[in-house]
């Protein structure tokens, strides 16, 4: 065994004996409850539906609660239904679990020793465990590189790509692409408040798929000059957008923002102008307009850096450096804003060692 | 052909969106183009994640250095998608619940919550916590307050850094109220509204002039390089 595994055995070997004290006093550790609400659903009645949706668009859903139970009538928020796959009147019922702080469980198995409504939930208490597994795997790596990183490392990549791949298909070819060229079956399986798409919209979702299989031929291994035109399209289309707006939010409204007053007057409330705040506002207003040229004067090169353009340079970059200055404090603030979530997680949420927010009653 | 279409492509696609933001009557193009543009844009999410599972899979058939941690990606990779796709555990919305899928994936208890919540989350975020540490590292071995640019850089960071905590408000705290404007808090707030504006407004300004001219170059194509082939 080398000296590394060794030095992670100890450190896992006390890690697990802290944990375990840990759960056998007070409160214990970790775990998370849930509260049930049964949710009940009546489906509409489709010609009843589309006669009203033809004669009010606007309708409002009636939702009657009983003490456990929450009963939605559909009816009228549905518009025209043209297709649905079960007969009007059906009764659809699931459960819904919402979490609840540990406080609020206690609470009820005080009042009533039997109750089932608050519950602990296995898949939450297991997400909060493997969540502090990943969160003290990565943390690892600040030791040395291990297996431990490298498996929360490969997770990263694997979830985060279906993640968003998943995000693009709901969220854009399914409203946009799909919606536009199969409406009927997005109409009935996904959005029944789907506008019919005209004929334009859906020319243009056939020229953004031809596109798209285009681009998939990159995948394949000949022919993959023909991804080069679903590119040309998506470098194009940015090089229009982004010259527009740049030019509008940057550069026009940067600059008409830097059009500022050099001497200002600031006046109170009576009236009477404020000569300390209207000396500081002026220097502040100063140092700006000031600040932009000189470091504008920096980043042009066509002229050489020196005589007054070289002094206005220099100033310029001394301006940059408290700009950088800036930027890496407030990187390093943002990290470590971060850093205290994490650790407030670790011991907040998955040890129970702080209760910040009052959820356990400590 | 190979060069000249894709070139007329992104002469079209690009000049389409430039008009609409200055036709009226193009609008309507404009928003037909961005549609397009946002569905190709989707599918690319597709390609990236085909070009991912084909990486991987090719490392775990050569058996390369690593090819267990590939199983751990491709697995993560396969199940979270087929979660997301397929809306597991995902109840209808109840103002249309003859539509099996109307339900939001991030419905509080569904399968995909689970994962954004208890994977996403503390995978991403303990990922950039990390760069706190590296970044002070750094820092401390980088920073040396040699000249006039460093001081001024070193200087201002401290001044940030202290002065959006309780230690800066503690240790400056007990000036005097018409040398207030010294306090840390103070300092930080007027370095950020005067100095750092001003900075960061020549940097936009300098970005935007870049992406214009960059922009407009690819448009009339005289900047062909990004068509690969280093013809510039």
């Amino acid at each position: 065994m080398t000296r590394q595994a060794k030095t992670w055995l100890v450190i896992g070997a006390v890690f697990v004996a802290l944990l375990v004290a840990r759960g056998m006093i007070g409160q214990g550790l970790g775990r998370v409850y849930v509260k049930r609400t049964d949710v009940t659903v009546t489906l509409p009645d489709a010609a009843a539906v589309n006669s009203a949706a033809a004669g009010a668009s606007s309708a409002s859903a009636s939702a009657s609660t009983s003490a456990s139970t929450t009963a939605v009538s559909a009816q009228a928020t549905a518009p025209s239904i043209t297709s649905t796959s079960l007969a009007s009147g059906t009764t659809m019922s699931w459960q819904e679990w919402k979490q609840v702080p540990p406080l609020e469980f206690i609470a009820a198995q005080k009042e009533n020793p039997a109750q089932t409504e608050i519950t602990l939930s296995w898949p939450r208490t297991i997400g909060l465990w493997l969540a502090a597994f990943f969160t003290l795997a990565i943390f690892s790596f600040l030791y040395a590189d291990n297996p431990f990183y490298k498996i929360a490392e490969s997770l990263v990549v694997g979830v985060s790509a279906a993640y968003w791949g998943v995000i693009g298909f709901w969220d854009t070819l399914v409203p946009k692409m799909f919606g536009a060229l199969t409406p009927g079956l997005v109409k009935s399986l996904v959005q029944p408040s789907l506008i019919a798409p005209e004929m334009l919209q859906q020319i243009s979702m056939v020229f953004a798929l031809i596109l798209g299989v285009m681009m998939l031929w990159r995948l394949l291994p000949r022919g993959g000059w023909i991804s080069a035109w679903p590119l040309a399209f998506i470098v194009g289309v940015t090089a229009g957008l982004k010259i527009v707006s740049h030019v509008e939010s940057d550069l026009m409204a940067q600059a008409a923002a830097t059009m500022k007053p050099l001497i200002v007057s600031v006046t109170d409330a009576s009236g009477a102008t404020n000569i300390w705040d209207s000396w500081w506002a002026s220097v502040a207003n100063v140092l700006l307009v000031t600040g932009v040229i000189c470091c504008l004067a920096y980043f042009f090169f066509s002229v050489e850096h020196k005589g007054v353009v070289g002094g206005a340079a220099r100033v310029g970059i001394w301006y940059l450096m408290i700009t950088f200055g800036a930027a890496f404090g407030f990187t390093v603030m943002g990290r470590i804003a971060l850093l205290a979530a994490r650790v407030e997680f670790l011991f907040d949420d998955w040890l129970w060692l702080i209760d910040p927010n009052h959820l356990r009653g400590l | 052909m190979k060069r000249i279409i894709p070139m007329w492509i992104a002469i079209i696609g690009g000049f389409a969106m430039m008009l609409s933001s200055f036709i009226p009557l193009a609008e309507s193009a404009g928003e037909m183009f961005a549609d397009v543009f946002n569905v190709v844009a989707a599918i690319a999410f597709v390609l990236g994640a085909g070009s991912l599972a084909k990486q991987h899979l090719e490392k775990l058939s050569r058996r390369d250095a690593g090819w267990g941690y590939s199983i751990i990606t491709l697995g993560s990779f396969l199940i979270t998608l087929f979660i997301g796709m397929l809306k597991i555990g995902i109840h209808p919305n109840p103002s249309f619940p003859q539509a099996a899928y109307s339900g939001s994936n991030d419905a509080e208890g569904s399968a995909w919550s689970w994962i954004y919540e208890y994977m996403i989350t503390p995978l991403t975020s303990t990922m950039f916590a990390l760069l706190a540490f590296f970044v002070a590292s750094a820092a401390f071995r980088a920073f040396r307050a040699k000249n006039t640019e460093a001081i001024l850089l070193l200087g201002t960071a401290f001044i940030v850094l202290l002065g959006r905590t309780f230690a800066g408000v503690v240790l400056t705290g007990w000036f005097p109220d018409w040398a207030s404007g010294l306090r840390l808090e103070n300092l930080s707030i007027y370095v950020m509204q005067v100095f750092n504006t001003a900075g960061n407004r020549a940097i936009m300004i300098g970005i935007a002039l870049g992406v214009a001219a960059t922009g407009l170059r690819i448009l009339f194509g005289i900047d062909r390089s990004w068509l690969g082939g280093g013809d510039a």
